[in-house]
């Protein structure tokens, strides 16, 4: 018999190896009570330490889900590149389900707002794709520190057949034992790293030597200034509005979502370490570069409500 | 509701760049604990601003956050800028002014990453406090250093103890208003102490502080030069917690299969789960459960990569020397350390939902990685949880009613008591008609 010779500090976990224990143990679950389970996948951070994580999970076997890429069509092309390097060299299976063919089939319509913004127009194509595949559980890179309405979400967040959340009737989570059970037509959002931070996932990075986009290394790039932000500017819809003056910067994204709406800070950070000070001295939130969550207080929670994640 | 003085104000807080140290250095942030601990009491505790200052004092508010609780603040007609708005997520509950739900909250210092589970405090939201309690290895208590204990403080004390939670630590608030008063603190320790002497909770502690003015909170108070303990933030930075886990009794719940569909690795047949407790080794003797089968553990790895050894709460996999049929929801374990295994279990259940729980009804439960079917057979009580008094007429459990039950599951169940095992000795059970979690168990032993 071996037992334990080891004194017990010898078993210390670090709060990343926690994390990260965690969000193995939620992928499995799902995989396990769920038939037909999908990974949400955008080529931007979050995303990537999802399919790290699922690596963790299930190696040496393949991930028993596909990912799944809701393209807004407004995508950086550099995180679109990223995603298909990355998709070739996991072998993994890759649906994408495009905003395009839903507004040209007049199923979801584009938002006539101040920006050309597809957030809205995401919501029916991801509905449009748990109705197609079946899907009933949906793996998300989302986190409860990203915003207030995500603080009281669950790890499994039910949806009704019309992809809603419904904030107050959510299921009591307890310990690590989670409830998948569900009627047909109904899915779930499943977010195994609910309880990290953005410095959590710039450090598990630096951790784990994850390749992610260039993007969100400083780079220069063509910005205009547009409600006090730098916003990039490419090929139309994407180019400078009347009055706009382009310059071309020294720049990086903290957080890489549509190009219509992510914009850029001003930064020198090269390396993973620059940019874990960069965030450990950083006094805006997040998503204070998401323009779209800024036309209301309560934006987010709205559009979770309507199946958004 | 909210009186004046407990409403905090970003100017009272201390200037965030000048703080705590925060200098992150990338070898120190890869080397830090998690700590988990769970807030409970209402507004007029002054637990919000007890979260706003750690929050803002470990600068994990940012500006445009502030901005949006400001913005928020003056659109309600607030005379100053409500930090519980930064705190209080849905639409509802700022709306209302009222925390409805549990809400998880971030921020670390140089040695720990903190979870904060933030509970509301009142009778109609036990269940929600029993979920922030089920993962927390500490409870942080509010006591109005005006009030002394009051129900609440007695009812919060009872979950903790119920949930087992490790640490306590009772935070004697709001001691600017009684003039930081020695004998008044050690007046509230002692009632503390007295009723709390019914409970098994091995480690408290007595924290007397504002929050307001930030006195114990981060830094050592100087206006309480006879208190010589810790501040809050350097007692939660140092408190112990290896020891809490279950290091000698090895329990690993299968919950998947990790079988490759390769040529490569058309050997390998990993079973892969969370470790519950215990330390697994390579080359230990496992058996399997419930089929009694032993063999040796041949690897363990995390995504492939192999290691010596797994400990709580590790997730690996586990392969073994020889080919037995293992499945989700069995347990590996050792020989000469088995848990329980029976079918009729008497549990602790805390109610969650409007429907009362019906003695003779069929439930789904889920324990472990395991699911099972059962029937309440017996309420033995239903125990009073500000008065602690066990009620032996009851019949049924309302939402939020706590009781000690007899249940009978189609199958056996491998568990411990939860006294031993937070993860072996619970279990939730569901409705199989509307799919809810309606209530949570805490297993006591085997029905005698």
């Amino acid at each position: 018999m071996t037992q334990a010779a080891e004194p017990i500090s010898h078993y210390r976990l670090t709060h990343l190896k926690a994390l990260e224990a965690e969000a193995i143990h939620i992928m499995r679950e799902v995989a396990a009570q769920f038939e037909r389970p999908a990974l949400m996948f955008s080529g931007g951070k979050d995303s990537i330490v999802m399919v790290a994580l699922a690596l963790k999970a299930f190696r040496p076997a393949k991930f028993p889900f596909p990912l799944l890429h809701i393209d807004t069509g407004h995508n950086f092309p550099e995180a679109l590149d990223f995603r298909d390097q990355l998709v070739e060299k996991i072998g993994e299976r890759l649906i994408i389900h495009k905003v395009q063919d839903l507004i040209d089939k007049g199923m979801a319509t584009e938002d006539p707002g101040p920006f050309p913004s597809r957030n809205r127009a995401q919501i029916p194509t991801l509905i449009n794709a748990i109705e197609e595949y079946r899907f009933d559980a949906l793996f998300g890179g989302a986190r409860r520190d990203e915003e207030k309405a995500r603080a009281k979400e669950r790890i499994f967040s039910f949806r009704d057949e019309f992809g809603q959340w419904d904030p107050k009737n959510q299921r009591p989570e307890l310990w690590n034992l989670y409830n998948g059970r569900h009627r047909m037509g109904e899915n779930i959002r499943v977010f195994p790293i609910s309880n990290w931070t953005e410095m959590d996932v710039w450090q598990y990075i630096m951790l784990e030597q994850i390749e992610i986009p260039d993007l969100y290394f400083s780079h220069k790039r063509d910005v205009v200034k547009r409600m006090g932000q730098w916003v990039p500017v490419g090929e139309a819809p994407f180019g400078p509005r009347d009055g706009e003056e382009v310059i071309n910067r020294t720049v990086r994204f903290r957080t890489v979502g549509d190009m219509s709406c992510t914009a850029a800070t001003d930064s020198p950070a090269a390396t993973l370490e620059d940019i874990v000070g960069e965030v450990a001295a950083a006094r805006a939130s997040e998503r204070g570069a998401r323009m779209d969550d800024k036309n209301s207080e309560a934006a987010m929670e709205d559009r979770k409500k309507e199946g958004y994640f | 509701m909210s009186t004046d003085t407990d409403t905090p104000t970003a100017a009272r807080h201390p200037d965030p760049n000048a703080n705590m140290g925060m200098e992150f250095s990338t070898d120190a942030y890869l080397d830090m604990d998690l700590l988990r601990f769970l807030t409970c009491g209402s507004v007029d505790d002054g637990k919000s601003t007890l979260i706003g200052r750690l929050l803002y004092d470990s600068k994990s508010i940012f500006e445009d956050q502030l901005e949006a609780a400001e913005s928020a603040s003056v659109g309600r007609g607030d005379e100053r800028m409500n930090l519980a708005l930064l705190t209080d997520g849905l639409r509802a509950e700022r709306e209302q002014g009222i925390t409805i739900d549990v809400a998880y909250r971030y921020f670390a210092t140089p040695k720990r990453k903190f979870i904060i589970a933030d509970c509301p405090g009142h009778v109609q939201y036990t269940r929600n406090m029993v979920t922030g309690a089920s993962t927390a290895n500490l409870a942080l208590i509010l006591i109005d250093a005006r009030h002394g204990v009051i129900e609440q403080t007695r009812r919060h004390s009872f979950i903790t103890s119920l949930l087992r939670i490790p640490h306590l630590v009772v935070c004697v608030n709001k001691m600017d208003l009684v003039d930081w008063d020695k004998d008044t603190y050690e007046k509230i320790r002692d009632d503390f102490e007295e009723f709390a002497a019914r409970f098994e909770i091995n480690d408290i502690t007595f924290i007397p502080m504002s929050a307001l003015t930030g006195d114990n909170v981060v830094n050592r108070s100087a206006n309480m030069d006879w208190y010589q303990g810790p501040s809050l933030l350097h007692h939660l930075e140092n408190v112990h917690i290896a020891g809490d886990r279950d290091m000698i009794d090895p329990r690993f719940p299968v919950q998947w299969v990790v079988r490759p569909q390769s040529d490569e690795f058309h050997d390998y047949r990993g079973y892969g789960g969370q470790v519950a407790s215990g330390v697994f080794q390579k080359g230990d003797e496992v058996v399997a459960l419930p089929s009694g089968m032993e063999s040796k553990i041949k690897s363990i790895d995390i995504g492939g990569k192999e290691q010596q050894s797994a400990f709580p709460p590790q997730s690996v996999s586990i392969q073994l020397e020889d080919d037995i049929d293992i499945s989700r929801g069995d347990m590996l374990c050792r020989p000469n350390n088995k848990p329980q295994s029976g079918q009729d279990i008497d549990a602790m259940v805390v109610w969650m939902t409007d429907q009362p729980m019906v003695v003779g009804k069929k439930y789904t439960i889920r324990h472990t990685s395991n699911e099972a079917r059962c029937i309440v057979k017996e309420l033995h009580y239903r125990m009073d949880i500000e008065s602690l008094h066990r009620d032996e007429s009851a019949e049924n459990l309302s939402l939020n009613e706590i009781g000690r039950i007899s249940i009978r599951t189609t199958k056996p169940l491998f568990f411990d008591p939860y006294r031993q095992c937070r993860i072996t000795g619970s279990f939730i059970i569901v409705d199989e008609q509307t799919n809810n979690t309606v209530g949570a168990a805490m297993i006591i032993g085997e029905t005698k």
